[in-house]
């Protein structure tokens, strides 16, 4: 079969490989429809996520037609289309029965931080990823879910991340009706995190980046405020002033690790590597909220020590909230959003691209050409 | 030193002010305080391991289900397995683990190279969708390398000609 693969910082391509196989009675392979290349995916694709092996496959926003199911499998059957969320979740860990499904105990072994995630390096659980034309899916029975008829596939993949993933930022955030919600970085996941704001009551959401073509397309979509902080200067300094001097009620650091704005961030996370990323826009996030708010994190770090001023977490008496989406939790209430059009995720996908072209989809979302908000890759059996 | 086992039942004042509803982890997780018992729920069936699966110190076993993909092979399947001799909170661990990385692509290379392939960095760049959409800035920037490698060249020529 036909699948992305890494071979060092901004080196992709399509390479052959053997369809992978049932390893595990609880696993199903899936012949992938669509799977989506996630900003986070780009902290792999730089060389920034310790234990990332040249040879791996990437692909974590993933839907598929089930092809195999393993003997365990009850739930789902052959010919099924089932969105694939991106934790890989056991259902019977004691973190999964509190419904943190991006914590599983059991789908990671190199790493205890997180749970198991699809094509995202060994710290990740070593699991190949969606970006080719199957995939192994663990745990089918417990996170896969049927894409319910009528909606839209590409609705669907944006289901398994962006969507949950800017859900979760707005419902971590605390808002309550009223509240000024400021969102760091307008990438697809801001976005939606921007858009969610309003289900929970916000008052004033406010999106910051560097980017005007997606400043310009957050602006409508969301709808909010959206601001340049190149033209900004400091942007904490304008959060401040456009909050009577108080500061944004919650603050959403939907960046992670890839930020720019601080050359010195710049240079240690993103140049040296030497801290888990360049974390300017928490940073910014912390500096911007006000005393006694809330910091909600989405952004992706690495596994290290990153620069934040964590001394005016303390004096300012904040909250910071944080974890990867646990999308199988939140799935029911934002499948009934996208039913009854109060979300219309697919309206971000920018690029359709076909499969073999995946070192062009990476280059064109990293280096932001064409206006590209959220690339799509389509596997060959989808086109024909 | 002695460590006792202490029954919190019998220390003053012990639970007097518990308010359940003060858990800032809602509504992200169903508390059940289930990991009071520690590591003792019912496992999925355990994978069985056909390559070699690496796993944090920090855990007593590999996970019920595992990826196997790219498993350690090579000078950095070797810095790999050091590095988890590790912890998770030690640099010792992740630094080793981003030189592994490093050493993994120079092992790609000679492995393409020794299948006979030879790898079009270029497309593996995405030279193409730079040349369509942002051909103004990559035509610049090989200009620029062009010239400051030529400009080396010729400072080191008549260095060593001076010499």
């Amino acid at each position: 079969m036909l699948a992305m693969s890494y071979r060092g910082p901004q080196r992709v391509r399509i390479d052959h490989k053997p369809v992978p196989e049932i390893l595990h009675p609880q696993d199903a392979i899936v012949r992938v429809t669509r799977s989506c290349i996630c900003g986070s995916d780009l902290h792999l694709y730089n060389g920034s996520v310790p234990d990332t092996r040249v040879g791996m496959t990437f692909g974590h926003e993933v839907t598929g037609v089930v092809a195999q199911i393993g003997p365990e499998v009850q739930k789902l059957k052959v010919g099924d289309h089932v969105l694939v969320p991106f934790n890989i979740a056991c259902g019977k860990c004691v973190f999964c029965q509190q419904e943190l499904y991006g914590n599983c105990h059991e789908s990671n072994p190199q790493a205890t931080a997180v749970g198991g995630i699809f094509g995202y390096s060994h710290t990740a659980g070593g699991y190949d990823g969606g970006q080719a034309e199957y995939m192994r899916v663990p745990y089918a029975d417990v996170s896969p879910t049927v894409i319910p008829p009528g909606m839209d596939p590409d609705d669907a993949v944006m289901l398994t991340d962006v969507v949950p993933t800017g859900y979760q930022a707005a419902e971590m955030g605390g808002i309550q009706p009223g509240d000024t919600v400021a969102v760091f970085g307008a990438g697809p996941v801001g976005i939606m995190a921007a858009r969610c704001a309003w289900l929970f009551g916000a008052g004033r959401v406010i999106i910051i980046d560097h980017l005007d073509y997606r400043l310009e397309f957050a602006a409508n979509y969301a709808p909010c405020e959206a601001y340049n902080f190149k033209s900004l200067g400091d942007p904490v300094l304008f959060m401040k002033k456009t909050t009577d001097w108080m500061g944004a009620d919650v603050c959403i650091d939907a960046v992670g690790a890839e930020a720019y704005g601080s050359p010195f961030h710049t240079l240690l996370g993103r140049g040296l590597k030497v801290v888990g990323g360049a974390a300017t826009a928490l940073h910014w996030a912390i500096n911007s909220v006000k005393k006694g708010g809330v910091v909600s994190i989405v952004g992706v770090y690495g596994p290290i020590q990153t620069l934040v001023p964590i001394g005016n977490v303390l004096n300012k008496g904040l909250t910071i909230r944080a974890n990867q989406a646990a999308v199988k939790r939140l799935l029911p209430r934002l499948i009934e959003h996208v039913q009854n059009g109060i979300l219309d995720p697919k309206a971000l996908i920018t690029h359709r691209i076909p499969l073999e072209y995946v070192s062009d989809a990476y280059r064109l979302f990293s280096a932001k050409l064409d206006n590209c908000i959220k690339p799509v890759l389509i596997p060959p059996s989808v086109r024909s | 030193m002695r460590n006792p086992v202490i029954d919190p039942s019998q220390v003053k004042g012990w639970g007097i002010d518990a308010d359940p509803r003060n858990d800032p982890t809602y509504p992200m997780k169903k508390r059940n305080n289930g990991e009071h018992a520690g590591y003792s729920w019912e496992r999925p069936h355990q994978q069985s391991a056909t390559v070699e699966v690496l796993h944090s110190n920090e855990r007593p076993n590999v996970t019920a289900a595992f990826g196997t993909s790219t498993p350690p092979a090579g000078l950095s399947g070797m810095i790999r397995r050091s590095a988890f001799k590790y912890s998770e909170s030690s640099y010792g661990h992740w630094l080793p683990l981003m030189l592994a990385d490093r050493v993994g692509v120079v092992e790609g290379l000679l492995s393409d190279l020794a299948h006979g392939h030879v790898p079009n960095i270029y497309t593996e760049m995405g030279g193409k969708a730079e040349w369509k959409h942002n051909r103004t800035n990559l035509v610049a920037g090989i200009v620029v390398g062009a010239v400051l490698t030529a400009a080396a060249v010729t400072y080191l020529r008549s260095d060593r000609d001076d010499s």
